[in-house]
Order: structure tokens, then C-alpha cells, then sequence
């Protein structure tokens, strides 16, 4: 019987736990506690996927008020992939977080993070998981109110002023999206996903709808921090507490790019987005730009985390590179990217909480010997670096290698050329920091000081996730493409 | 055992050692007995598949899917059993010269030296075993970046600089044209394997041959074809052993190895003769042969002048390639293995007067054949089959690839040779008639030295006796050969 | 004259741009939070007047009336405004904040200062 209400518990654990979490008493109770639910809802997760693959999308009407009217619930297989991939990362980083939050975080105010933990996760996993669209602007209001509080967290006072910037840009990309939101309800009159993509191509023509599509196309790269509009996200991620910095860089601009993918095929449709409102060619030049931008800004970097704060922009911005191709295999590669970035920025974020539990900064100069001091450490960011450069046996090459098949599929070898070039600005500035830390010596008299276990463990299951998912991907990519042909409208 | 298991076993037995040397690096005598034991047995798995493969059979091995369609392979074929045969066997001979110079030379970090030693070699049987060009590509990768802290051993400015141009122009030549090169292939062709004749014909034609053939011939930047060869003078920062077996074997074998696979199981000969757009391979090569030949005649640092001797020698093979006829290819996959046992017996020479006299340059050597005898004598011997004079085995590979240059009437790759054996003959040979003829400068101050360590010693005149006993015996790498071809 | 009768919808425009003026322009951290509230409040108006039809009662069923009014959207900002609160609240919590940790609540000053933190560096 259980089994049927799958999926409305994967939004109520966590969201129901995040009080609970906050009467706890004493930080290590709520943060077992919260590792717990985050575990549960992965298992949810993975259960639904299971369901998914199996039986075909799953509809799940909240309180039994049957759609369009009532908030339905729809799992298919794109967004059961994204219900896994932020479940499994937040298990994973609040795994290893407890040592590393201790040491960056005030401990009267330990308590509140895993309580926004929770709430983040309930957003995030709520915007995936529903087929409603007024219900995808509630959940992000959650998730994005709660990271704001949890970047303010951070340590130093940076945060405060980085979490502020964030709150006025989080805000105005939510308010745009809820006025696309609005403006589609009145040409439609529906705020079901499903009927609103059945209702919108007979009124596709109206100037009600295209603005819609804007406010909307606006908001939502607002909120992914597609370039130009990314200038939020490297404070943010860089005075956030390092595990939250790993939860957010793996979940949140994720969830955005796939609220992109179902706005503009499930919603407007391939038809209206990219043929008649030709989304792509805005899309892909913003792409390009941001990637390489964003990768030749990262080179210059003095602080790590900041660094990789500004190679996610670059990476977000391969992802949508690939969803402009609007191709399966260009949807396939982006949607690979989601995963396999995940996977990587992650485990590489972990690597900085490993850094910063033991240097107190991520500054490049604080790297210098590292690589003798924390082996186990720098050896996770070596691997994570070779995965986010794209050596073979890596996640990272698997998305290159499909983003460089579609791309040759179309023909634009131009383009092709251009995406493995910038993966060298990538091997640029991962090498920088290799080169600090194995070949600069560290100052006289620093001995070991290997991370603990606890961060350490965790940080390499993701990376050893990374090999995984290099070597057989066979999951990865099967889902992803059948979600790509899915939301092509391509058979199954 | 069959030769599947085998080949397992020579893919595991570097990595497995590599794991050994790290658990044992407490204990140094352990651990280089653990890497001569783990050479030694590489070589006698990869010497019992001999037979096998000249009798005609290709044991294959297949491992998961990367991609649908896409699986990571090993195909065991004449040309790599070349490879293997060549980088296992020198393994051995290197590890004893590894253990005489770097303890002659108190280097720092040995385990970490001997781990990426064993990688590299792991790396090096990947690729000589590779089923296809994917597979090819990951080991490619693999040994880039598993010889990378070997180039910047010293941790110096100066080796940091090194392994920023080593890693720089491998890693962006592999992932900029390489890669792009392999994934053309796969969308053109719809598969990766190593086939005779090839995979393109009939799928591509006119210009774009030319450009994805360029796309491959300079995305394989271990074979130093210019412009992209500023790599291999770059990692002569290196501890000799690392030059000797790295840098003038495994990593550019490799590089010629993956040339000679692509042209002759990714284009197949028929149809590279069909494009004429796939001409300008020839010319380059012999450009490159030439150029790098008169640069090397300008360098003083020794290691130098040999790392731009390689550049030049490996051009050899590319042209040999480019030629496109039978007798050719065969001299091209001799030429993989004569230029090995020249090279490394050149590098051990010159990490042996290194460890000695503390010589680096050309110019300083002047006399020093006197006190280093076997160390001089090796290196002459190594000498003449650079440049081709029998009874070494130089002179065999140049011969089949002169027959083949002559029977396509290739004009420009007989006068490239001939002049280049000129050329060749005028970098080496000063540096032996001032080894054994010159007096050391008056008022120079030299302390008294003699030869280097004795397993220094031993491994360069095993090496040089190897380029004389392969000119005798020169059976079995013909056999394979031609085999390669099948003649 | 048609596009007069929607004045509703002009008003949103002005507020909207005018709450977005204040939110770029202003360096007052507390003007900014009132910048985006009346940025969201311009929202709040969208949706109230898109429900609304002239001539329309309140949606209680009876005999006597036939028009009524959509209460799904002034539902639907009841939400939006709880959430407006909320990033209020988090906002004006985050301010005291940075009032307390940089002495000033200016942008441009707090620009200051941080420029200044990172010489070292």
C-alpha cells in the first residue's frame, strides 16, 4: 500500500523532519538524525527510479484531488533521475559534513543548518518531483530561503554580504518565474504541467504566452547562473560552509537546469521553444561565452573554492550547450552533465572541506605542500580535477565524448574543436592547484595533518563514484537518454 | 595458459608491482626487488605470447561497455607485440639502471619514482595491447599523466617548467585533435576496432580525410611531429632512467606505435593511397626528420641533443609510415624496435657520465672515453645504429625502409634519409672522436672519476650488445613485421 | 482606449520597474529589501487582476449571481505573500547582521571593506 505514496514521501520526510531536527537536542542527535532522512529519501529516490524504469511515469494526486485541479505529482524518467542525483549527493556531503560543520560553523547556530539542510533538500526534491506549476515557485521559495540561510552560515562575515546578493538575485529570478507562471495560467487556465502543455498550442500565438516564455526563460537562468547571469554564485559558494558549498554546487543550479528542460519541452513544447521562439540561439551563444569566460576567470583565481565556484558556471554552461543542440544526443549529454557534474563538483567541494578543516582557508598559497601533508586529500582532488578535465575513465569524459558526438552529428565540428579547447582551460587551472600542492614545499616545520576519516570517506566514495560512472555507464546514460527521447517526444 | 589469460596477466603484473613497491617503500632493497621481479615476469608473459602471435593467432580480451557499441578492448597483433616485447624486455635492463643511478645520485622520493615507473609501464602494455582506438586513447592518457611527476622528479623550477610544457602540449594535443580525431571516427564509421585494411574506406572521401588524418598525426603528440615536439626536450629534466626508458621507448613508441595503428587499421594503406589528400604526411615527416636533425646539431647539453635525435628518429618512422608500401611498414615496425635499443643505450650513456663526472655538456666530454671505456664503447655503438652503419640493427630498419621508398619510387624519402644519415652521422660521431681523441682541456679541473656504478655499467652494455645481437638474429622482430603486413 | 482599460496592468509595470529600480540602484541594503518587496508586491496586483472579472461576485455559490470572479489566483497569492514575508524576514535578519559584522549597512561601503580585506592576500 506504502508503495503508492512514494513519491508525496519523498517531499514530507525531510520537510517534516526539518523541525524535528531543530528539537533535537545537542548537534550530533540532529545531525544523525538528518543523515538518516537524507538517506531515507535516497532510497525513496531509488525506488522511484526503479518504479519509473519499470512501469513508466508514475501520477500521484496530493489529498486525492484528482488533476488538473488538485497538485499532482508526476514522476517520469528525467525527473527521477534528478530525484536521485540531489537525494544521493545531500546523503553523501551531510555524511561527511559533521566534523567539518563543527569547525566552520558557531555552534549555537548547528542546530538551525541541518534544519535548513532538510528544508533545502524538501525544496529541491519538490521542485523535481511535481507536475503543478504554481508548486514548483513554493518549492523553490523553500529551497532558495533556506540556502540563503545556509550560506549566511559560512564562517567570516563575507557570507553574510555573499547570502544577501544571492537573496535579492534568488528573489527576483523566483518573482519572474511566478510571473511566467501567471501569465501562462491566463492563457491557459490551468497550473497543471501536463494540461498546460496540452493547452498551449492553440494559443502559442498570443503575446501573452511569448512573454510568459520570457519571464520565465529569464528567471530560470537566474536561477541555474547561466552566464551572464551568474555574477551571484562565486560569493556564494565560496563563503558558504564548505560541505553546504558541495550540497549546493552538486544540487541546486542542477535542479535549475532541469526545470529549463521542463519549461521549455514538457511545457511550451520543442515546437514553440526552440522552433518558433528559436531558444537555442540564445542559449547556445550564452553558453559558449560562459564557458569559456567562466573557465578563463577560474585560472585566475587566488582562492580554490572560488575557483571551482567559477568552473561550475563553465560547466553549467556545457550543459546547456547541450540541451541547445535539441537533439537526442545533445539532450542525452546535457542531461549526462547534470549527473556527472554533480558527481564531481561535489566531491571536489568535499575536498575543499577537507582543506578547510585543516588550514582554516582555501586560499592557493595555503595549498603549498598539501600534497605530503594531506595525501589522501590531494589525491581526491587530482582524481576529481582529472574528472572535471575530462580524462578518460572518468565521468567527465563520458559527457564529453556524447556532447562532442552531437555535436559532430550536427556537423559543427567548429564547435566541437571549441569544447575541447576549453576543456584545456580546465586542465589550466585544476593544475594550477596540482602544482602547488605537490611541487611548492609547505612552510618549515608542517608535518602531516591528514583530514578525519569522516570527511575523508565520504569525499572518496563520490570520487570513486566518479570512476564508476566512467567506466560503466551504462545506467547514466541509458536514463539519460531515454529522458531526452522522452522529453523530445521521441517513442520510448 | 591461454593467451587471453596471459595478456590479462601482462596488463595486471606492472600494476600489481606498482601496488607491491608502494606497500614495500620502507624498505628500498624490497622494493627494487620488487620491481625487477615484476619486470622480469612481465617479460617472460609477454615473450610466451611470441610464439602464438607469429603462429598467427590474436588472442582478444573484452572488458565493459564504455558507451553502447563501445567496449574497452585488447587485441594482441604483430605490431604490438613488438611494442611489448621491446618495452617489456628494456623494463628489466632499466630497472637495473634505475637502481645503480639513483642511488649513485642520492635522489629523493624513490618509491614514488619506482610507483610511476611501474604505471607508466601498465599504461605502455594497455596500448600496445589495445583492441581499439578508444582503449588506445585511455592508455594514451594514462601514460601522459602517469609519467607526469616522473618528469618533475626534481622538483625544481626548472623541472616545474619542464612538466608544464610536457603536460601541456601532450595533454592538449591529445584531448584538442585526438579526441576530436576518435569521435569523428565513431560518428563517421560507427565503430573504433582495429581492423585490417581499415574502418574509413567508403565511409569519408576528398579533403576531410586529410583533415581528420592531420587531426590524428598531431593529436598523437607522443610522436613529436613538428611543430609539436617541444615536449620531449622539455621532460630531459628528468632523471636519466626516466629519458632512457620513457623518453626514448615507452612514451614515444607509443606515440609512433599509435601513428602506425591508425594509418594502418583506422585508414588502411589501399585507401590512403586512394586520397591524395593524405599526401602532405610524407613531407612533413621528412621536414621534421631534417629540422629536428640540424637543431640537434646545435645542442651542447647532451641529454638535448639526443631527446632532438629522438624527434627526428621518430619522424623516421611516421615517413616510413607515409610511404605507404608493405616493405615500408615493416621497416617502420623494426624501426620502433632499432631505435629503442639505440636510444636507451645513448640515455644510459648519458646518465652514466652524469653519475660519474657530473657531465652534462657536449663540449666537456673530451677525452672522457679514456676513463669510462664500456660507458664511451656503448655509446658509440649506439651511435652507429642511429645512424645506420652495420652490424647494428639501425642499418636493417633503414635498408626495408629504403626498399620501400624505392619500390613506391618515393624520391623525396630516399633523399630525406640519405641526407639525414649525413646529418645523424654529424651529431654523433664528434662526440665520439672527442671521447676518445681530444685531450681534456690544460687547467681544466677535473676530479678523478672512473665508470659509473656497475649496474649502470651492466645495463648500457646489455643494451649496446642488444642493438649488434638484433642485427645478427634479426628473426624474430622480422617475423613480426611482417606479420604486421602479412608477408 | 483599450489599452487604457487595463490600467491594472499598467500599475503593475510601474511597480514593477520601480521596485527593480530601487533594488539595483540603491546602495541601502534596507532600501533594497523595500525595492524587492515592491517588485514582488507588483506581482501580487498580476495575479489579483487576472482573476478578476468585471461585474464578478465573490465565488459563493447562490441563485442570484451568475459572474464570478477566479479565486484560484488571489489563493495563489496568499501563498506568494507568505513567501514575500519570508524573504523579508530573511532578508531584514540578514541585514542586522551585516549591520553588526561591517558597521554600515551601505553597499558601496561594505564594497569597501571587502576590497580592502583582499589586499593582502
Amino acid at each position: 500500500m506504502l508503495a503508492v505514496h512514494l513519491p508525496v514521501f519523498q517531499v514530507l520526510l525531510p520537510l517534516l523532519a526539518a523541525p524535528v531536527s531543530m528539537l533535537l537536542p545537542g548537534s550530533r542527535v540532529s545531525w544523525v538524525f538528518s543523515t538518516l532522512v537524507s538517506w531515507g529519501c535516497f532510497a525513496l529516490s531509488v525506488l522511484l527510479l526503479q518504479q519509473v524504469l519499470q512501469e513508466g511515469s508514475i501520477s500521484y494526486a496530493i489529498g486525492g484531488w484528482a488533476a488538473p485541479w488538485g497538485i499532482e505529482y508526476r514522476v517520469d524518467t528525467i525527473n527521477a533521475f534528478v530525484l536521485l542525483i540531489v537525494s544521493g549527493i545531500s546523503s553523501l556531503v551531510l555524511t561527511g559534513a559533521q566534523a567539518s560543520i563543527e569547525r566552520e560553523v558557531a555552534k549555537n547556530r548547528i542546530d538551525l543548518l541541518y534544519t535548513c539542510w532538510l528544508l533545502a533538500l524538501a525544496g529541491l526534491l519538490g521542485i523535481a518531483i511535481t507536475g503543478d506549476a504554481f508548486n514548483v515557485f513554493v518549492f523553490l521559495e523553500i529551497s532558495a530561503l533556506s540556502s540563503y540561510a545556509l550560506i549566511a552560515l559560512g564562517s567570516g562575515r563575507r557570507a553574510l554580504t555573499a547570502s544577501f546578493r544571492y537573496l535579492v538575485v534568488g528573489t527576483i529570478g523566483a518573482t519572474f518565474i511566478v510571473i511566467g507562471i501567471g501569465l501562462i495560467y491566463m492563457a491557459t487556465g490551468t497550473l497543471n504541467m501536463a494540461d498546460m502543455g496540452a493547452r498551449l498550442p492553440a494559443v502559442a500565438e498570443s503575446r501573452t504566452v511569448i512573454a510568459a516564455f520570457a519571464f520565465l526563460i529569464v528567471g530560470i537562468a537566474l536561477k541555474m547562473a547561466l552566464f551572464p547571469l551568474h555574477f551571484w554564485l562565486p560569493d556564494a559558494y565560496s563563503y558558504a560552509p564548505s560541505p553546504v558549498a558541495a550540497f549546493l554546487a552538486g544540487t541546486a543550479t542542477k535542479v535549475a537546469v532541469y526545470l529549463l528542460l521542463r519549461f521549455s519541452f514538457t511545457i511550451f513544447g520543442g515546437d514553440f521553444a526552440f522552433g518558433a521562439m528559436a531558444l537555442e540561439r540564445v542559449l547556445m551563444p550564452l553558453a559558449l561565452l560562459g564557458i569559456f569566460i567562466a573557465s578563463l576567470v577560474a585560472i585566475f583565481q587566488m582562492d580554490v573554492k572560488r575557483l571551482l565556484a567559477y568552473s561550475s558556471i563553465a560547466q553549467i554552461g556545457y550543459m546547456v550547450l547541450g540541451i541547445s543542440l535539441v537533439s537526442v544526443t545533445g539532450l542525452t549529454a546535457g542531461i549526462l552533465h547534470l549527473f556527472n557534474h554533480a558527481l564531481i563538483k561535489s566531491a571536489l567541494f568535499m575536498v575543499m572541506a577537507c582543506v578547510f578543516y585543516r588550514m582554516g582557508a582555501t586560499r592557493l598559497d595555503d595549498f603549498a605542500g598539501l600534497g605530503r601533508r594531506m595525501p589522501w586529500t590531494m589525491a581526491a582532488f587530482v582524481a576529481g580535477g582529472l574528472s572535471l578535465i575530462g580524462i578518460p575513465l572518468t565521468v567527465g569524459f563520458v559527457s564529453k565524448w556524447y556532447l562532442v558526438v552531437a555535436v559532430l552529428e550536427r556537423g559543427w565540428w567548429p564547435l566541437a574543436v571549441f569544447i575541447l579547447f576549453t576543456s584545456l582551460l580546465a586542465v589550466v587551472y585544476v593544475w594550477r592547484v596540482v602544482e602547488v600542492a605537490y611541487l611548492r614545499p609547505a612552510a618549515e616545520g608542517a608535518g602531516r595533518c591528514e583530514a578525519p576519516l569522516s570527511i575523508l570517506l565520504p569525499t572518496w566514495v563520490l570520487i570513486m563514484a566518479n570512476f564508476y560512472f566512467g567506466i560503466d555507464s551504462s545506467l547514466t546514460v541509458g536514463v539519460a537518454s531515454r529522458a531526452a527521447a522522452a522529453l523530445l517526444g521521441i517513442g520510448l | 595458459m591461454n593467451g587471453e589469460t596471459t595478456m590479462l596477466l601482462a596488463l595486471a603484473i606492472p600494476v600489481l608491482t606498482a601496488v607491491l613497491i608502494g606497500l614495500l617503500g620502507r624498505w628500498p632493497n624490497m622494493r627494487e626487488a620488487v620491481t625487477l621481479v615484476g619486470a622480469g615476469m612481465l617479460f617472460l608473459c609477454v615473450a610466451s605470447l611470441t610464439p602464438g602471435v607469429l603462429a598467427g593467432e590474436r588472442p582478444e580480451l573484452l572488458f565493459i561497455e564504455f558507451f553502447p557499441g563501445l567496449k574497452l578492448s585488447f587485441l594482441l597483433e604483430p605490431l604490438g607485440m613488438i611494442f611489448a616485447l621491446v618495452a617489456s624486455f628494456l623494463w628489466i635492463i632499466n630497472s637495473i639502471y634505475s637502481i645503480g643511478y639513483m642511488r649513485g645520485n642520492q635522489e629523493q622520493k624513490q618509491t614514488r619514482f619506482y610507483i610511476c615507473f611501474a604505471v607508466a609501464l601498465a599504461s605502455t602494455m594497455g596500448i600496445a595491447l589495445a583492441g581499439n582506438m578508444l582503449t588506445l586513447f585511455v592508455f594514451y592518457e594514462a601514460l601522459t599523466l602517469s609519467t607526469y611527476p616522473l618528469v618533475v622528479h626534481k622538483e625544481s623550477e626548472a623541472a616545474r617548467a619542464g612538466g608544464r610544457t610536457y603536460l601541456g602540449i601532450l595533454l592538449t594535443t591529445s584531448i584538442a585533435f585526438l579526441l576530436l580525431a576518435v569521435v569523428w571516427t565513431w560518428s563517421a564509421t560507427g565503430t573504433l576496432d582495429f581492423r585490417a585494411g581499415g574502418i574509413l574506406a567508403g565511409e569519408m572521401h576528398g579533403p576531410m580525410v586529410g583533415v581528420l588524418l592531420a587531426l590524428y598525426m598531431f593529436g598523437i603528440g607522443k610522436a613529436a611531429l613538428l611543430p609539436f615536439h617541444r615536449w620531449l626536450p622539455a621532460a630531459m629534466v628528468a632523471p636519466t632512467p626516466v629519458s632512457a626508458l620513457l623518453h626514448a621507448v615507452a612514451v614515444v613508441k607509443a606515440g609512433v606505435f599509435s601513428v602506425v595503428k591508425v594509418v594502418v587499421y583506422i585508414f588502411g594503406l589501399e585507401f590512403m593511397q586512394a586520397e591524395p589528400s593524405t599526401d602532405w604526411l610524407l613531407y612533413m615527416a621528412g621536414a621534421s626528420i631534417l629540422i629536428a636533425s640540424m637543431v640537434a646539431l646545435r645542442q651542447d647539453n647532451l641529454k638535448r641533443r639526443l631527446a632532438y635525435s629522438t624527434v627526428s628518429q621518430l619522424s623516421y618512422v611516421t615517413m616510413a609510415t607515409a610511404i605507404l608500401a608493405p616493405l615500408s611498414m615493416v621497416g617502420a615496425a623494426l624501426h620502433i624496435a632499432a631505435h629503442a635499443f639505440g636510444k636507451i643505450t645513448l640515455f644510459f650513456a648519458a646518465g652514466s657520465i652524469y653519475t660519474a663526472a657530473h657531465k652534462t655538456k657536449v663540449s666537456e666530454l673530451n677525452g672522457i672515453g679514456w676513463r669510462m671505456p664500456w660507458t664511451m664503447g656503448a655509446f658509440a655503438v649506439g651511435s652507429l645504429s642511429m645512424i645506420g652503419v652495420p652490424p647494428t640493427i639501425g642499418f636493417v630498419s633503414k635498408w626495408y625502409m629504403l626498399q620501400g621508398a624505392f619500390s613506391t619510387g618515393q624520391m623525396f624519402a630516399v633523399a630525406v634519409i640519405f641526407v639525414s644519415t649525413l646529418l645523424n652521422a654529424a651529431y654523433f660521431l664528434p662526440v665520439v672522436y672527442a671521447a676518445f681523441f681530444r685531450k681534456p682541456a690544460v687547467g681544466e679541473d677535473s676530479p678523478e672519476h672512473g665508470e659509473a656504478p656497475w649496474p649502470v655499467v651492466l645495463a648500457l652494455t646489455l643494451t649496446a650488445a642488444g642493438t649488434i645481437v638484433l642485427f645478427f638474429l634479426p628473426a624474430l622482430p622480422l617475423g613480426l613485421a611482417k606479420g604486421l603486413m602479412g608477408l | 482606449m483599450a489599452s487604457l482599460g487595463l490600467y491594472n496592468y499598467w500599475l503593475v509595470i510601474a511597480l514593477m520597474m520601480i521596485g527593480f529600480y530601487i533594488v539595483i540602484t540603491s546602495p541601502n541594503l534596507v532600501k533594497k529589501i523595500i525595492g524587492l518587496n515592491i517588485f514582488q508586491a507588483s506581482v501580487f496586483v498580476l495575479y489579483i487582476t487576472m482573476g478578476k472579472i468585471i461585474g464578478g461576485s465573490a465565488p459563493i455559490l447562490s441563485d442570484q449571481i451568475a459572474v464570478y470572479s477566479n479565486p484560484l489566483p488571489h489563493v495563489l497569492i496568499l501563498t506568494a505573500i507568505v513567501v514575500g514575508v519570508a524573504t523579508t524576514a530573511v532578508g531584514l535578519s540578514l541585514v542586522v547582521r551585516i549591520y553588526a559584522a561591517y558597521g554600515t549597512m551601505e553597499e558601496d561601503e561594505i564594497e569597501k571593506i571587502e576590497a580592502q580585506e583582499e589586499v593582502p592576500t
